[in-house]
């Protein structure tokens, strides 16, 4: 997922504030900002939304690879507006973040000195217009499996930003889906080009969802304080049951053998993604992670004197205002 | 050198008449800044005709200990709710 | 022999016919329609190619409020571009509309500025490009909506409020970064000396702007440079920056004689509706 594999802190408060506070969340309350919480509560959050927010931002990159290149005036403009989106995501999140207790500045700098970690899809490069088909429709149609549960998630903020964020994404899938089943209903390179990007991007989509946690003591930690809602392999089996018929109307064909309807589960049985595939992309050795974090880092650092910039100006007028207040009294 | 720009909360009204709302909130240098951040971050989807900008630094939040005694008080009072008075059908809507 | 297909003749008027205009003989120059069509080329080119250029700082702004800010000028520049190209497609009555203006001419038939055409550089480089072309881009717009074309006057109605927001967003940056630090002032100022040559073409007309004047339907180019010169004048004053002395204007653009640059943005720009004919997309 945009969050994945986050560790949860073990919490060693006092344990009468600890039941209270697990009271709290059983009963269905938000935990608020101002309100006592453990500290391995408040650790984890800013990890967890700190990588959703880097997450938003590198996602910017695969996407915004063919802003330039987008065959009609609309579909440039509706690209644009979707990558625009993102970077809105990761405002409201690290916003979210930011209530904690930290700083954005940290954060990025945590992102760039590739002490915290994004999403590993966004690793994989986009290499046809097709793929912008696949991202919305594969990459975003997961990421909301995710979000929508997270409306309902323990801490007031992150909710909040969720809320908005699920508003503003069903647009992001739909259009994905749009322009896939254009290139698929298209001419014979077309429908090669969406074929190729479903085979490329399906196993990656499946990774995203992070590997099964179902005896992870930070997966049932997260559980029980509602900062995490359903295992990864609900989550997995969610989306290849709602996925695998929508590549059926497009005459696509899912790159995997093994992809079989199960009647007793009520679904469909599927391959695992390579798992060292995965380890191998967090740890680095993804196709784009060093451009993706090179790209990052240059946009920050070639930014800061505009940033620095604006600040000077802000104190400095400030500083003629009171100026002139005192010449006035 | 910490030099990161101030955060600020955005309040909007939107297109009904109703109260300024708190939506989020942004970095900027200062007000004039912060106000035109929040138009093009906050009302890309026409959400908006008013836009507040308040440093979060000069909010004032109640402590959420004194949730009892600030809250509690009202939950008895009935009596201001609409709901707490049967009319008769036949008087109609009131 | 004639060397233009001459729409007298039975096979071209079937074909105009069956496909919508596209047998049609191509306007002549010096028509009024075809002066219309290249006013409107002008005008939508321009904001084609200036969006394209802020489109492509997406993802890479220096603060995710700016990269908000900037995709909404982007989104607006390319809105503007669709009504003006898709007039100019009407006017031309070939079957040509916005998209196939956009992706399928070549170069040359490109009519924007030079000043849109220059390269982002730097984030300070790509903001004073932007204030100096809104500048121009507000007054232009104010003039055409006295258009007596109606259909002229309606779009810039609506690209106005658009470009309102624009340069008040656009010299409000200049005036900071300008008065900010040694190192924001030095850059602007720079980037300021390094555009200046590319903002007189804005204001030199041709025999085209000439007819186009005359009917009322766009301003003269000349007339639109004293509201230029007090806001740019105004603007550099509070930003504590230079005019550069040189009246020097690099031109061209509008008459389809571009920079080297361009055609690299066009490169990118109509690669795949070049590559592959016959797909839509």
């Amino acid at each position: 997922m945009y969050a994945q594999m986050v560790k949860s802190e073990a919490a060693n408060d006092d344990p009468a504030l600890l039941a209270a506070f697990q009271a709290r969340i059983d009963a269905g309350e938000r935990i608020e900002p101002k309100d006592w919480m453990p500290d391995a509560y408040r650790k984890t959050l800013i990890r967890q939304i700190g990588q959703h927010a880097h997450s938003e931002i590198v996602g910017q990159l695969p996407e915004g690879n063919w802003i330039t290149r987008a065959p009609t005036l609309e579909r440039k403009a509706i690209l644009l507006a979707k990558v625009q989106d993102e970077a809105g995501h990761g405002l409201y999140l690290y916003c979210a973040a930011e209530t904690l207790g930290v700083t954005r500045d940290d954060l990025t700098e945590q992102l760039l000195s590739g002490r915290m970690k994004y999403s590993s899809i966004f690793n994989y490069p986009t290499l046809t217009w097709a793929d912008i088909g696949a991202v919305g429709w594969l990459v975003d149609g997961a990421a909301i499996m995710n979000q929508v549960p997270l409306q309902r998630t323990s801490f007031g903020p992150y909710a909040r930003a969720m809320v908005r964020i699920c508003k503003e994404e069903s647009f992001h899938q739909r259009q994905g889906y749009d322009l896939i089943t254009k290139m698929a209903q298209g001419t014979a390179e077309q429908k090669a080009m969406a074929q190729d990007a479903l085979n490329r991007f399906w196993y990656p989509s499946l990774m995203m969802f992070g590997p099964s946690d179902k005896d992870s003591v930070h997966s049932t930690q997260s559980m029980a304080w509602k900062i995490k809602i359903n295992t990864n392999d609900e989550l997995r089996q969610k989306f290849v049951d709602q996925t695998v018929p929508q590549a059926k109307y497009l005459g696509l064909t899912v790159p995997d053998e093994n992809l079989k309807w199960n009647d007793d589960k009520d679904g469909w049985d599927f391959s695992e993604p390579d798992w060292n595939e995965f380890y191998d992309v967090l740890k680095g050795n993804g196709p784009c992670n060093t451009d993706r974090l090179s790209a990052r880092q240059k946009a920050w650092s070639d930014g800061a004197w505009f940033r620095d910039g604006l600040m000077a100006h802000a104190k400095k007028a400030e500083a003629r205002r009171v100026a002139a207040k005192v010449a006035a009294e | 050198m910490s030099n990161e720009w101030p955060l600020w909360e955005v309040f909007i009204r939107g297109q009904h008449g109703l109260n300024h709302r708190h939506v989020g909130s942004l970095h900027a240098p200062d007000a004039e800044l912060a106000m035109r951040h929040a138009r093009d971050v906050y009302t890309r989807r026409n959400e908006g005709v008013s836009i507040w900008v308040v440093p979060s630094a000069q909010i004032t939040a109640s402590a959420p200990s004194d949730k009892g005694p600030l809250f509690e008080p009202a939950n008895d009072k009935v009596y201001r709710h609409p709901t707490f008075y049967d009319i008769p059908d036949e008087v109609g809507h009131m | 022999m004639p060397s233009l297909p001459d729409v007298m003749t039975p096979d071209a008027a079937q074909l105009a016919q069956a496909a919508g205009g596209e047998g049609r003989a191509p306007l002549e120059t010096g028509s009024p329609e075809h002066d219309l069509f290249t006013g409107l080329t002008r005008l939508g080119d321009t904001t084609l190619i200036l969006g394209h250029r802020v489109s492509e700082w997406c993802g890479l702004a220096p603060v995710l409020e700016e990269d908000i800010a900037l995709a909404n000028m982007a989104l607006d520049l390319i809105g503007q571009t669709q009504l003006w190209l898709g007039l100019a497609g009407e006017v031309e009555g070939r079957g040509r509309d916005a998209d196939a203006l956009a992706f399928r001419r070549d170069g040359w038939e490109f009519h924007n500025l030079l000043l849109v055409e220059r390269p982002n550089g730097d984030f300070g480089r790509t903001l004073m490009r932007q204030f100096l072309f809104d500048a121009y881009h507000l007054p232009l717009l104010k003039a055409l909506e006295g258009s007596t074309n109606p259909r002229i006057a309606e779009i810039a109605a609506k690209a106005g409020k658009e470009v309102a927001y624009h340069v008040e967003r656009s010299a409000d940056l200049v005036i900071r970064l300008g008065d900010g630090t040694d190192e924001s002032h030095a850059r602007m100022q720079s980037s300021l000396d390094a555009l200046w040559g590319y903002t007189g073409e804005a204001f030199i007309g041709d025999a085209v702007d000439a007819r186009l004047g005359e009917a009322g339907v766009m301003p003269a180019p000349e007339s639109l440079r004293s509201d230029w010169d007090r806001t740019v004048n105004a603007v550099l004053a509070e930003a504590t920056l230079e005019r550069p002395a040189s009246d020097f204007a690099h031109k061209g653009g509008k008459q389809g004689r571009h920079s080297e640059h361009l055609g690299h943005l066009l490169t990118s720009m109509q690669w795949l509706q070049r590559s592959y004919p016959d797909a839509t997309w």
